[in-house]
């Protein structure tokens, strides 16, 4: 008779068990399918120069992160800071302005420093969708064969560089 | 007055669905195409909205290169999979079965299984109560209130 009431208890815990659940996923967070896939190749015009091309093939036999940005994303100003710090490790980062003014994209650059070996404007979508990206800022490293090793969507910090970036640069530099 | 402002009510949804680009076929099959392709995928900006809802910058992105694809003679399967090869199966509103969505697409039929099982033997034992036993001695006395004339005779 006793365990009869026990039923709404089990029932309730169960129920809070899955909400819990539930509510610490993070809705924006797709799992990327390029994970160990070969990185897509772009040819994107250069930020700074139109007549010249920034593209993927210039990266070959290097380590590199693929940083996608805009002046409209607060977050990605909030992470520029730290991309400084990640040139000053001597990190080649190439960025892809996404979406943006370029005028904008400069003035921010020309403000902020500039922690890119390049940057190619991507005005309307055509290289990030090959990426996967939906979202900004979404960093991506890529491996001396060219294949995609890690990605991360939203905006990196020294926690991060410490315990995941880093560790796994140094292991693909070895290689 | 009233009818007028009737009529002006009526035209708001003109107004808000001026919002989306139009894009112009020649096919009218392409066109149907294109409609169904951009309902069925999603914005992976606003994710409860598909393509055609969705008024993101990506998912304008995202019509404008299903148009282009549709255009230039893609099927619907190629278009998709462009999709999914880039975005994952997340970007279908429509799940495919597969090792991870499996409980998605079986777990409301487990559940309605569950439920049909414990109606069953609520209804079982509920029928096992309504079976009262009544001893010789009991109905004896009912039939003694029912009849008392019947005592009297006898």
């Amino acid at each position: 008779m006793k365990a009869r009431y026990l039923v709404p208890l089990g029932i309730f815990i169960v129920l809070v068990v899955f909400l819990g659940i539930g509510l610490t996923l993070n809705p924006r967070d797709v799992p990327s399918v390029l994970i160990n896939k070969k990185a897509p190749e772009f040819s994107l015009p250069d930020l700074f120069d139109e007549n010249r091309v920034v593209s993927s093939e210039s990266m070959k036999g290097k380590v590199w992160l693929l940083n996608v940005w805009g002046t409209w994303c607060p977050e990605c100003w909030r992470e520029h800071g730290f991309l400084m710090y990640l040139k000053g490790e001597g990190v080649p980062i190439v960025g892809i302005d996404w979406r943006d003014e370029s005028a904008e994209a400069k003035k921010m650059l020309a403000q902020e420093g500039n922690p890119f070996l390049a940057v190619g404007v991507d005005p309307e979508s055509k290289a990030i969708m090959d990426w996967g990206v939906y979202g900004a800022p979404e960093t991506f490293l890529i491996d001396k064969e060219g294949f995609i090793r890690w990605k991360y969507a939203g905006g990196l910090n020294a926690e991060l560089w410490r315990t995941e970036l880093k560790p796994l640069m140094d292991q693909l530099e070895g290689s | 007055m009233r009818r007028l402002w009737f009529v002006f009510f009526l035209l708001v949804p003109l107004v808000c669905q001026s919002s989306i680009e139009a894009y112009s076929f020649e096919d009218p099959e392409k066109e149907a195409r294109y409609k169904v392709l951009i309902d069925e995928l999603r914005c992976l900006v606003c994710q409860n909205q598909n393509l055609a809802a969705s008024n993101a910058e990506l998912a304008k992105d995202m019509r404008r290169l299903t148009y282009d694809m549709v255009q230039r003679g893609a099927t619907n399967e190629e278009v998709v999979t462009y999709m999914v090869d880039r975005y994952g199966d997340f970007v279908m509103y429509r799940p495919p079965f597969n090792s991870s969505t499996y409980l998605l697409w079986i777990g409301p039929f487990i559940i309605l299984g569950i439920a049909i099982l414990v109606l069953a033997m609520i209804i079982r034992r509920k029928g096992q109560e309504q079976t009262p036993v009544t001893s010789d001695a009991d109905l004896q006395r009912v039939e003694h209130l029912l009849n008392p004339s019947k005592d009297k005779s006898a």
